[in-house]
């Protein structure tokens, strides 16, 4: 075949013709791709940003033992008139039953990365006279630490040293200010069922939430269940991460199925701040979406005006030979070029702007501006873009297309 | 003396709709053979020109029948038209039509580049001989619309020539060049009919150029009113 045909030969030409409209109508796309990519970049980085700083605490998925609620004593039977019963919470305890296998079984399953068992419950801080209310969460510290990374959270201290201190605690940053205690201090923990401890503090650590750091601490599995009378196999619940969280829904059923317990995943349990963020990237996004519609704008009305200024030119062509479909591919090119030209342009300055970004301090936990380089984001961007050139530019090359030579030679 | 029909048309007629539906055409019946210098003349309205658009393949609405070359054109696809046209017919009008971004030389090879039957070396080859016999070889590599009127007219025939066509059809060829230049025009019209056996079909308001013709066909009134006016 032909190296280059006739038809791209004329679009380089007719754009090379009119640099300056060409240029401009290309910075449209530029302008629009780069605002694309800026701004779903700001909403990949931020949604990651959130979900690790949610997952710092909150796992993937979580075993429990639901409440059961009591049935009618008399089932509805067609000819007994139903005895309606108000339905009341009737398990006797939330303990999972045997533990330590139910452990077992849920690391063997091929997605599960970490599996960490959990008694959690209330309890009073106490220093002389004052006290907090707080939580203190009962777990193994190897593999909480496994799933949560608490070591990066310590300001001090280390984590892993709690599984050599049996009557240890680990308390927030807010607990230790309170009570001006530090790493090796002892602090007295009362829980609802009067149980008093007196647990030496391993570690202090900062979430960055005021509220968390004042209430929560870690002491062991088998203290939090001395400290509400339970039996070393008493666990309500089994913390599970999987290998990749936005596939945590799909491992509920299954998990359900091999442990004959309650499974929920993140995305239940925080429905609302998920909510939040779909709103968020829908509103960016809608951004970006005009802010790319306008290039193409701008692409559809040069085409537009070059269409009509060659009215004779196209006349011609399809004069000599030139069917419909080659008008409507020389104009297109135009657009494509045009599209081609801006869109490498708009990966540059999305590029340009994406490191500015990422140096700009914001201060607090965040730090630095949580945006990076999303390769598949640039990848979109540019496709995105041509389609929207593709488009803006096939209403005029359709126009060109139908020009009646007859009517432009009669005149 | 035996000649090759190569374009009839059997009853064509044709409507305007706007303002009024009006007959412009009526019942067109000629034939015209390979070789022939063809001119149509009549008064402004009485359908010349359009049933000059009518034989370009261009204009498709219209009643009755046209063939070129045998072949009949006559509800044919816009996309087989198109390609007969590049093959089988060159276009003249009063005005050049050149694409003014391009040098003359691209003007002239863009419609066998559209064919594609030759390399592109070819075809300029061929290009550069058609601007040679219409004079004009020296500004091949000048912008179209550098050019003089008689100049860019001449281009625009080179153009209409560079496929070969079995047919030239001009519109008022001469309308917009001085008497100098149309009778280069015309000349070279007649070379083409006399060496090259290529039919021209050319409307005209141009009584010298019609009288040098070997037939002229007067419409009137959308009719054809003499088959071959004597000047």
């Amino acid at each position: 075949m032909k190296i280059k045909s006739v038809n791209t030969d004329i679009a380089l030409t007719h754009i090379l013709s009119q640099k300056k409209q060409t240029l401009v109508a290309a910075l449209g796309v530029t302008i629009g791709i780069s605002i694309f990519i800026f701004l779903n970049s700001l909403v990949q980085g931020f949604s990651r940003y959130s979900d690790e700083s949610l997952f710092k605490s909150v796992p993937h998925l979580r075993v429990y033992k639901e409440d059961e609620m009591s049935t009618p004593l008399l089932p509805d039977t067609s000819n007994s008139t139903p005895v309606l019963i108000n339905p009341k919470i009737s398990n006797l305890s939330k303990n999972l039953i045997n533990p330590k296998q139910l452990l077992e079984i849920i690391k063997d399953q091929s997605y599960v990365v970490a599996a960490s068992p959990q008694v959690s419950l209330s309890v009073f801080y106490k220093s002389g006279n004052s006290q907090i209310n707080g939580v203190a969460n009962g777990v193994m510290i190897a593999e909480e630490n496994a799933m949560f990374n608490l070591q990066s959270s310590m300001v001090e201290g280390n984590v892993l040293d709690l599984q050599f201190t049996t009557e240890g605690i680990i308390i927030g940053v807010g607990i230790a200010d309170q009570f001006n205690i530090l790493s090796g201090d002892f602090l007295t923990v009362v829980s609802v069922d009067g149980i008093i401890k007196n647990l030496k503090v391993i570690g202090i650590f900062e979430t960055g939430s005021a509220i968390v750091d004042k209430t929560k601490s870690y002491i062991n599995l088998n203290v939090a269940q001395q400290m509400i009378q339970e039996s070393p196999s008493y666990v309500t619940d089994i913390y599970v991460n999987t290998r990749d969280p936005d596939m945590a829904p799909a491992y509920v059923d299954d998990l359900e199925s091999i442990t004959h317990y309650q499974a929920e995943d993140w995305q239940t349990a925080n429905a609302a701040a998920q909510a939040g963020g779909a709103m968020r990237n829908i509103i960016l996004l809608s951004i970006s979406v005009a802010v790319l519609l306008v290039g193409g704008f701008g692409i559809y009305n040069i085409l537009n005006m070059t269409v009509s200024q060659k009215n004779n030119e196209i006349a011609i062509l399809k004069a000599t030979g030139f069917r419909g479909k080659d008008v409507i591919k020389i104009f297109l090119q135009q657009a494509i070029i045009i599209g081609t030209l801006g869109g490498i342009m708009g990966l540059i300055l999305g590029a340009i702007i994406v490191t500015i970004m990422k140096n700009v301090y914001v201060g607090g936990n965040i730090k630095y501006f949580p945006i990076q380089f999303e390769p598949d984001i640039f990848l979109y961007g540019f496709l995105f873009g041509l389609a929207v050139t593709a488009v803006a530019g096939y209403i005029p090359a359709k126009n060109a297309a139908n020009i009646d030579p007859v009517q432009i030679f009669r005149k | 003396m035996d000649k090759d029909i190569i374009l009839e048309t059997r009853n064509v007629g044709k409507y305007f709709h706007d303002p009024v539906k009006f007959k412009v055409l009526d019942n067109i019946c000629f034939e015209t053979y390979a070789g022939e210098f063809l001119t149509l003349v009549g008064k402004s309205g009485s359908g010349k020109s359009t049933l000059l658009y009518i034989l370009s393949t261009m204009d498709t609405d219209y009643e009755g029948e046209l063939y070129i070359g045998g072949e009949k054109i006559t509800g044919q696809k816009q996309d087989n038209l198109s390609d007969i046209r590049n093959l089988n017919i060159g276009f003249v009008f009063q005005f050049h039509y050149l694409l003014p971004e391009f040098s003359c030389l691209k003007n002239v090879m863009i419609p066998a580049l559209k064919l594609g039957r030759l390399s592109p070396e070819q075809i300029e080859h061929e290009a550069y001989e058609k601007l040679e016999i219409l004079g004009i070889k020296d500004q091949a590599l000048k912008q179209a619309s550098k050019l003089s009127g008689g100049q860019q007219q001449r281009v625009a025939i080179a153009r209409a020539l560079i496929n070969r066509p079995k047919i030239i059809m001009g519109d008022e060829p001469t309308g917009n060049l001085d008497s100098k230049n149309s009778e280069i025009v015309f000349d070279i019209f007649r070379r083409l009919t006399s060496e090259f056996n290529q039919t021209i079909i050319a409307v005209t308001h141009d009584n010298d150029f019609a009288k040098a013709s070997d037939r002229t066909i007067e419409l009137a009134d959308g009719k054809i009113i003499n088959h071959d006016l004597q000047l």
